[in-house]
């Protein structure tokens, strides 16, 4: 046994670059690795992420990877979506949950062959994918550390990658995924990403991380690429309208309070659970739910003003609290006010007079203001750049 | 699949729990069948010539707790339930031919008086503790979260049987309800061969010692039939084969129907509702019910299939304790044998080599680390005294349940199958001397050949161990207490489920009471 005490947070495969361009040294611990919250300047990195193009580290993202015979029945069992139309070089968006039909979590399936995919979210649950796995034919393993990936987002990121030789790269549709020749290795590319804009997420082995790294900088040096911390994607995926595990909702198998998770029904994803598909995980719990209504309803809101309306209590017009606030930012490309709210049943239909109770601090003096909000539906960013192939702009 | 072969209940299995469901069901007015995969019905409760013209119950092999709920339901008696032999004492036997015998609050033989009158005194609290559990027999265990009104009455019921004892009894339960046997015998008693046959009694059928958590509990448990008229154990005429003959008659009067050799491969669900069963044979018949006297493990993991159910549930279901320990010995005799210092009058009660509890404790630990015992308890029953059909004249059946014989032995069974015999002979020998001899033909069923036989996981003689965590509204696991599944129109009737094994017969009652209540074929 070596005498060295093993650093409390792991560093990724990006560390070297990461560190030396992470000038106001603002760290944080995401699941276990140092990562940046911030590289220079927030506001700069989040327009890079909107306006040419913008290098995130993923790596920390959950990774595990499932092959076998069954791996796809045994996917189609775990998931609340219909994977049948799933075809290899394709990903899909979907929710997972317990037996109570409440959400594990949300992520991506990758599927790279037939019999093998790669499962990519926020929270870790490899303990759950095994007990799932009873009466199936698969093997599932944890790649998180085995794959360095980054999320390459904005504008002038397909313009970017074709400079960097990924010829075709432009016909790559939202959703598909590829690979090219990469150094001495591969290089997966996929249309997928967390901001809402166009963008790539690459995934690579640890030992080719550095080289991608600087590829990525020297070919995008004239369109102003610059890394963006997590303080920066937050407010993207706001303006997205993108949920995250463990901020819009308590993960079912983190629950420690009785009721304090969701069901997909009760995130706004009930367009992922498909009751007509064979059994999963879930669908009696869902299909009661589906029956007898749901206990909450999950809302953007679009509030007055512009503080951020963090954690607020939402008010009915009777001044009664029906709700909290999950997530909120001012979103700077769609200048809106934008909240992410939980509100008991049945408050939050469209139309719906509701108020939230702000409280911010002013040079160490709490104020507070009762702003009006007002349900917003669709997403208050989507760019037609993020669904055209090729896309619509350099 | 054929109209033709419609039925509004399929039944899964011919074990007595699944025959006891149908008649109720079949009384009720409901077209059932019966599909058993061997070719005689029974399960773990039937007669078998191991050797010709010797017969032998060829698993259990003593009725404890027969509901008499069920006997007169089933008018059991009218379709042929005789016993040779009822209220049988047990003797406990020491290597130097001392010996006790335990017959209803006596004990007699070589022990203090002292002892005898503490015994009496043991037994009595027993059976007034064993009243608390007789009650919840005949009821579906309460659900504790969302329970229905009925659920929290039954449950307040409960609390009122436990209440009811007065508060130095209800003390007393609550503090050796969850113990171990051996601490509390060593409270009460000096002499080791009482110590050592009330131990046995506290572990037969399971994977636990003396010293093990809640031993007491599965003491009180294997009497619970003293509280509705057993006081001892019974010999059904014919062995217990007759039993399930007798229950099956029943059914069959009522109008189910019984198919042997018959092997459900796969119960076929759509949209997780029961549409039929699947034979081996790739006949499909149709139904929306069905119930399973299958183990709730194969019930579950092979029958359904994983894939069919929820995680939690599947994790719940794989992780239910049941590691079978009990392997089961036959001995055909030349004629009628001897143990050193029982009276040739005594020797037609239940005989058990359990000499002292560190002796039980010792033989278990070896079950600990997949080694079977190297001293091995012993519970000894040689119906042939009573019950002269079961062998030629003059000649005798000795039937033996013996621990521990743990099913994932290391070296594995088809190796060490007859070392193990030539041991339990051995050890049956130290005690009736020049056995060996006497031994026409014999058999030895290990846990793996159980398992094989009557189908049942781990070869575990009740589809789960019988302790707290698995106990009432926790039997056969948290989430599924009340014989309906997640799989609509599917149920559990076997001894898996409340109120567990032994040939009880309540679990099939209750579980087509369930059904009919339903209602929902």
């Amino acid at each position: 046994m070596s005498d060295q005490i093993p650093p409390r947070l792991m560093q990724t495969p990006f560390h070297s670059r990461i560190a030396t361009a992470c000038e106001l040294n603002q760290w944080e611990d995401w699941k276990g690795y140092t990562t940046p919250s911030a590289f220079t300047n927030v506001e700069l990195e989040y327009f890079a992420m909107r306006n040419s193009a913008s290098i995130f580290d993923l790596t920390p993202m959950t990774k595990y990877r499932i092959t076998g015979p069954d791996a796809h029945a045994y996917l189609d069992r775990l998931v609340t979506r219909n994977l049948g139309k799933l075809k290899p070089g394709r990903v899909t968006y979907t929710a997972w949950c317990n037996d109570a039909g409440q959400v594990i979590d949300d992520g991506t399936i990758f599927r790279i062959s037939r019999d093998s995919f790669i499962l990519c979210s926020q929270e870790r649950h490899l303990d759950w994918l095994e007990w799932s796995a009873l009466g199936f034919n698969v093997s599932i393993e944890d790649e998180t550390d085995r794959i360095a990936a980054l999320s390459f987002q904005g504008p002038s990121t397909c313009t970017i990658l074709k400079n960097m030789g990924l010829y075709g790269i432009e016909n790559l549709k939202p959703f598909d995924l590829t690979h090219y020749p990469f150094e001495q290795s591969e290089l997966m590319v996929s249309r997928t990403g967390f901001t809402g804009d166009l963008g790539y997420e690459l995934w690579v082995d640890p030992d080719q991380a550095e080289k991608l790294w600087d590829r990525l900088m020297d070919a995008g040096e004239q369109f102003d690429t610059k890394p963006a911390g997590s303080e920066a994607l937050q407010i993207a995926r706001i303006e997205a309208g993108f949920l995250q595990a463990g901020a819009d909702f308590v993960p079912a198998e983190q629950e420690v309070r009785a009721g304090r998770s969701r069901s997909p029904y009760e995130l706004g994803l009930g367009w992922l659970v498909h009751l007509k598909k064979s059994h999963f995980n879930g669908k009696q719990a869902l299909q009661l739910e589906k029956r007898k209504g749901s206990r909450y309803r999950f809302v953007k809101l679009d509030v007055a003003g512009n503080k951020p309306a963090e954690h607020s209590f939402i008010y009915n017009r009777h001044h009664k609290v029906v709700g909290t606030v999950t997530s909120a930012a001012w979103v700077p490309t769609a200048k809106r006010n934008v909240a992410f709210a939980s509100l008991e049943m049945p408050w939050g239909k469209p139309g719906d007079e509701l108020t939230v109770e702000i409280y911010y601090l002013r040079e160490l003096k709490w104020s507070r203001v009762m702003e009006k909000c007002t349900v917003i539906e669709g997403a208050v960013f989507d760019p037609e750049r993020r669904h055209a192939t090729p896309p619509t702009c350099q | 699949m054929t109209d033709t072969n419609q039925f509004d209940v399929v039944v899964i299995g011919a074990g007595h729990n699944g025959l006891v469901s149908a008649a109720y069901l079949a009384e009720s007015g409901l077209k059932v069948l019966v599909l058993e995969s061997s070719g005689t019905i029974g399960g773990a409760a039937r007669t078998c010539e191991f050797s010709e013209g010797y017969r032998v119950s060829e698993c259990a092999h003593l009725v404890y707790a027969l509901h008499p709920t069920i006997v007169r339901d089933l008018k059991l008696t009218n379709y042929g339930l005789r016993y040779a032999a009822t209220d049988l004492g047990t003797i406990s036997l020491g290597s130097d031919g001392l010996h006790v015998l335990i017959k209803g609050d006596s004990v007699s033989g070589d022990i203090s008086y002292e002892d005898a009158d503490s015994y009496r005194k043991f037994r009595s609290k027993m059976i007034k503790f064993c009243q608390v559990f007789a009650t919840t027999l005949e009821h579906q265990p309460p659900r504790l979260m969302n329970g229905s009104l009925g659920d929290k009455l039954s449950l307040l019921k409960l609390g009122w049987q436990v209440r009811k004892l007065g508060k130095t009894d209800m003390q007393e339960l609550l503090r050796i309800g969850s113990i171990n046997i051996y601490d509390v015998l060593e409270e009460r008693f000096d002499n080791q061969l009482l110590k050592g046959a009330l131990c046995l009694d506290a572990v037969l059928g399971s994977h636990t010692g003396p010293r093990s958590p809640n031993t007491v509990l599965a003491y009180l448990y294997r009497h619970v039939g003293e509280t509705f008229g057993f006081n001892g154990p019974s010999i059904p005429l014919g062995g217990m084969g007759t039993v399930v003959e007798a229950i099956a008659a029943s059914a069959k009067s009522s109008g189910a129907e019984l198919r042997t050799s018959s092997k459900v491969e796969k119960i076929l669900t759509e949209g997780s509702k029961v549409v039929g069963v699947r034979l081996e044979t790739g006949e499909e018949i149709k139904t929306h019910t069905v119930v399973s006297n299958a183990d709730p493990r194969a019930t579950f993991s092979s029958l359904v299939g994983y894939p069919q159910l929820d995680t939690e549930f599947s994790r719940r279901v794989h992780n239910i304790r049941m590691k079978g320990n009990t392997a089961k010995l036959h001995l055909a005799l030349d004629s009628r044998p001897r143990f050193t210092g029982v009276g040739e009058s005594e020797t037609g009660n239940r005989l058990v080599i359990a000499p002292d509890s560190d002796y039980v404790e010792r033989a278990f630990n070896h079950a600990k680390y997949k080694e079977y015992s190297d001293k091995p308890i012993v519970e000894i029953s040689i119906p042939s005294i009573h019950d002269s059909t079961l062998a030629p004249a003059g000649k005798h059946v000795l039937s033996a349940v013996v621990q521990y014989a743990p099913h994932n032995l290391q070296q594995g069974w088809s190796q060490a199958s007859d070392t193990f015999k030539n041991l339990l002979i051995d050890l049956i020998e130290d005690y009736a001397p020049g056995i060996r001899q006497q031994i026409v033909a014999s058999e030895l069923l290990t846990p793996a050949d159980i398992e094989s036989r009557f189908g049942t996981t781990n070869g575990h003689w009740h589809h789960g161990e019988l302790a707290l965590d698995q106990f009432l509204m926790l039997r056969p696991f948290p989430g599924m207490s009340q014989y309906a599944t997640p799989v609509h129109g599917l149920y559990h009737c076997s001894a898996g489920s409340h109120p567990g094994g032994n040939v009880l017969g309540m679990v099939g009652r209750n579980c087509a009471r369930a059904v009919i209540k339903r209602g929902d074929r």
